[in-house]
């Protein structure tokens, strides 16, 4: 009996301690997670800001400078000593968040949360995100000094991850039971290719494919038009493009392959974009030229950006950086200020490729040539790893077969991308932080491959400018539009634009430039431009506001980032409530119809039309596009620009017909059609959650890198705004960084993003920034002059030489 | 009695000494150790480390998280979910503590019958 006691206790024992030391499911293992000494609690602190700390390799002292944001305003003697101190500032502030987002980006999140990842890895594996991080890396290590410093970065980075013990992990690694691994230059070009997925990763050539077997090339040009009948674009209309010497790639009139595709890999958020502007001193009430950028992306928490001040004696750099990646991304120096916007012009397209019978090899101009084959080692939690071989082309990646999305046995789709062109984007920012004027900008510049960005610039002496900068193949008319046949070498990308003849404009006499991710340039261009559904509301109402008046001051900047005018509902909604049916509608239509008649089209917290626009508009956009909802086929509808156009001037197309009923509709019929659901949906919406109000309608949130977890996201937070307006604040994404620079010598500038310094959801500055984001205010960003602590500063913490 | 005090506060010095160089699980090794040393009896056995630890990790966490206005224990506290409460989430962490320690003291005390048993042999 002693015995069978002591067994049985023994077995509860063990049972209590496997019980609470391992992970069920997405709990956490729970003895683990909550015990005082190395669980959570722990983590209720903030970092620490003070005191010394020494870090191996360091050549000099560095000093770091915090003030009451959190900002940290670095001052090393070199270099080295600064890229080092930036890896082991960012980490100490956002360890989790960097390493996070690189196995996003390298698809090895079932390593983390197991099978149920094991898609979205493949998928990211087969777009050769670990592939075109590799290109880089091999591209910055041809440049001696990038590699120095990026290897400095990588291990003060480590510096930072060795000296922690278990309990100071940040809260994720326990809620997940996993811990930090080094940190790599790989690492960084892998946080490099996130953003480019994230900004370039996105086409329609498959949908478009679809969209062009089932409708003809007429009724295609007529929804997916190249240009619109307005354009606004980057580069102004009256630009002389005389100056360039090479032409466009000649149209080989080859035929696009109509394959029916029923379903493509995930495409980054279409919504995502950014506003920047500049204006020169003769447009500037001070005198100094002003420059803005408010890059939209998702809303998290912890912030993509991550504020820091930048100095050696030879440079003086402060904005937001990228944790990941070295220096300022979005900021300025003593002599200039840049930011950026993204220039999404095509550059993935798509080949279909044909493979002998054992798919070792592809046909290519009637001879057949090697694939190479690149094994995927997908690790997964608690299981074996997942083999997955993917076939390269000279195209690139061989995303679709037989193992992926597709049934061909001998047929594929390969991928060409500019992401997976070798390149040195490090050296763009860590040169542009250093620039000292113009000349140096475009320099910094010319590296710059993918993804392609506005780059808007401005300087103390009162310049203004802007680039579209990429590397754009030069492709025929019409090219990448659709499938292409991978056979035939006239298929293949020809040449590049030379850098040198990418748009840009310096100066132009209007005194400003500006993007926010509508067309770059308009017809006269001498190359192709493809038009992915390029912005054109944001823009005008940009161009404008700053064609409205002579002089404009840093207050019109910040009304113009909080300007909640919503011009696409006002080009269509006044011509949809006067064209439709009002006699039989019911109480509550009418009611409804009252509201939206009297809204003034600004997005405001407090009215309710953008409710009844926002509820309406994607009712009567199906309604439209009712032909595209086509089983098993991967189609887009068309440009939301291009669909008004056609309901106000084709009302009477044969788009606009229901399929399903009998009757023959006009536009004016689905007017009221949508209308009425519209307001059942309102109606429902007001039943289940309240008020109608465009605050709560829309309910803008902040959500946690981990699928949003709520405890450590931020929910209806008080903003207006909304998709295609100057302040694009929509669900979850918007303004995630809000600057202004005024050119004074040095420069003054405001800056803040909807978020905190801090990655721990257990530090009050983890979210402190949201709050003042949300009404609009901005904080001054604090720009040292030299390394003597102000009244700003509340801490300084210094890193030493290990001796 | 005394000795349940006894058990009580030498569960908690000791939780505390070897949480300095072990694991959470230290807690067991503790209420195993005090258990086989200073044995109770009856219900005293599960109980008295139970409260003990109880405690220990609920004035511990109180400790760490009220000189930060309980910012992430109140975050946690949503995670678990409990409701938001600091409190509360301090209470399960305790409550955690005490049942392992609680189930350990169970398996010390059935140890040191069968030891004393021996030796009595």
């Amino acid at each position: 009996m002693k015995y069978f006691k002591l067994i049985l206790s023994f077995v509860l024992t063990i049972g209590i301690f496997y019980g609470l030391n391992t992970k069920f499911g997405s709990i956490p293992p729970i003895g683990k997670f909550l015990n005082p000494y190395s669980g959570v609690w722990q983590n209720e602190t903030d970092e620490a800001i003070s005191g010394e700390v020494s870090i191996p390799e360091l050549k000099e002292k560095v000093t770091v400078h915090y003030d009451a944001q959190l900002i940290p305003h670095v001052f090393a003697q070199n270099e080295l000593d600064l890229y080092r101190a930036q890896g082991y500032i960012t980490a100490k502030h956002r360890l989790w968040q960097m390493e996070f987002q690189t196995y996003a980006a390298a698809g090895r999140l079932s390593e983390l949360i197991g099978k149920k990842a094991l898609n979205y890895d493949r998928q990211e594996r087969r777009r050769g995100m670990v592939y075109g991080a590799e290109q880089s890396l091999k591209k910055m290590s041809e440049d001696a000094n990038t590699m120095a410093i990026v290897k400095a970065y990588s291990d003060g980075v480590n510096s930072y991850i060795n000296q922690l013990s278990p309990n100071d992990y940040p809260v994720e690694y326990k809620l997940l039971d996993y811990k930090p691994e080094a940190w790599t230059p790989k690492k960084s070009a892998l946080l490099l290719m996130y953003m480019t997925k994230m900004l370039a990763g996105g086409d329609e050539d498959m949908e478009n494919t679809n969209a062009l077997r089932l409708f003809g090339k007429e009724r295609f040009d007529l929804l997916f038009p190249d240009f619109f009948d307005i354009t606004d674009p980057i580069i102004p209309k009256e630009t002389d493009w005389s100056y360039i010497d090479v032409p466009q790639t000649k149209n080989p009139n080859t035929k696009p392959i109509l394959d029916s595709i029923a379903e493509t890999i995930d495409k980054p958020d279409p919504n995502y974009g950014s506003n920047n502007w500049a204006i020169s001193d003769k447009k500037s009430t001070t005198g100094n030229a002003i420059l803005a950028n408010d890059p939209h992306l998702g809303l998290n928490l912890p912030s993509i950006w991550f504020v820091m001040q930048l100095s050696t004696p030879n440079h003086n750099a402060f904005g937001a950086t990228l944790p990941g990646a070295l220096a300022v991304i979005s900021g300025f120096n003593q002599h200039i200020a840049w930011g950026e916007t993204n220039a999404t012009r095509d550059v993935i397209d798509w080949y279909k490729i044909e493979f002998n019978d054992d798919r070792t090899k592809y046909k290519f101009d009637n001879q057949w040539k090697d694939v190479s084959i690149r094994v995927e080692d997908i690790k997964i939690k608690g299981q074996t790893a997942y083999k997955d071989s993917v076939l390269y082309t000279h195209h690139g990646p061989v995303v679709y077969d037989k193992n992926f999305k597709s049934d061909q046995e001998l047929a594929g789709y390969a991928m060409q991308w500019t992401g997976h062109i070798p390149s040195n984007g490090q050296k763009t920012f860590t040169e542009m932080n250093k620039a000292k004027n113009y000349d140096d900008y475009v320099t910094a510049l010319k590296n710059w491959v993918a993804p392609a960005q506005n780059f808007v610039f401005a300087s103390t002496s009162g310049d203004v400018a802007i680039w579209v900068q990429g590397l754009f193949p030069n492709k025929w008319e019409g090219q990448g539009k659709f499938i292409m046949d991978g056979s035939k070498s006239r298929n293949d990308w020809q040449s590049f634009i030379p850098q040198q003849f990418n748009a840009h404009v310096k100066n132009p006499k209007r005194g400003f430039v500006s993007s926010a991710n509508q067309t770059p340039v308009d017809e006269n261009y001498p190359y192709f431009v493809f038009n992915d559904g390029f912005e054109t509301y944001r823009n005008r109402v940009i161009n404008d506001f700053f064609n409205s008046k002579d002089k404009f001051s840093v207050q019109d900047f910040k009304d113009l980032h909080n300007n909640n005018y919503n011009l696409k509902a006002a080009e269509l909604m006044p011509y949809m409530l006067e064209n439709m049916k009002t006699s039989n509608l019911t109480k509550e239509e009418k009611e409804i119809y009252d509201i939206a008649k009297n809204w003034k089209y600004n997005n405001d917290m407090e009215q309710i039309g953008p409710s009844i626009w926002s509820a309406w508009w994607p009712i009567l956009n199906t309604m439209v596009w009712d032909e595209f909802d086509v089983e098993d086929t991967a189609i887009s509808t068309p440009f939301t620009y291009q669909t008004i156009y056609l309901l106000k001037n084709n009302g009477d197309d044969a788009f606009m017909d229901i399929i399903d009923t009998p009757e023959k509709e006009t536009a004016t019929d689905l007017f009221n059609l949508s209308f009425s659901k519209a307001v059942t949906k309102l109606k429902d919406w007001k039943e289940k959650n309240g008020d109608l109000n465009w605050v709560n309608y829309k309910g803008t949130f902040a959500g946690h890198l981990l699928q949003a977890i709520p405890a450590f996201s931020r929910f209806d937070l008080p903003i207006g705004g909304g998709k295609n307006i100057v302040n694009a604040t929509s669900e979850n994404w918007g303004p995630s960084w809000r600057m202004i620079v005024e050119m004074t010598s040095p420069p003054t500038a405001l800056g803040i993003y909807p978020g905190g310094q801090s990655g721990n959801p257990g530090s009050k500055y983890y979210d402190n920034f949201i709050d003042d984001w949300a009404a609009g205010k901005y904080h001054s960003l604090n720009f040292l002059q030299n390394n003597t602590a102000t009244e700003a500063i509340i801490g300084t913490q210094t890193l030493t030489p290990k001796k | 009695m005394r000795k349940n005090i006894i058990n009580f506060i030498v569960t908690i010095i000791l939780a505390y000494l070897l949480s300095l160089v072990m694991p959470w699980w230290s807690v067991m090794i503790a209420s195993i150790a005090t258990a086989l040393f200073i044995p109770l009896k009856k219900s005293a056995v599960f109980f008295i480390p139970f409260l003990a630890i109880l405690l220990f990790w609920f004035v511990y966490s109180y400790l760490l998280s009220s000189g930060n206005d309980f910012t992430l224990a109140k975050r946690i506290a949503v995670l678990l979910p409990l409701g938001g409460n600091p409190y509360v989430l301090m209470l399960v962490t305790g409550i955690i503590g005490g049942l392992a320690a609680g189930i350990s003291a169970i398996f010390g005390k059935q140890l040191s019958l069968v030891l004393n048993h021996k030796k009595q042999l």
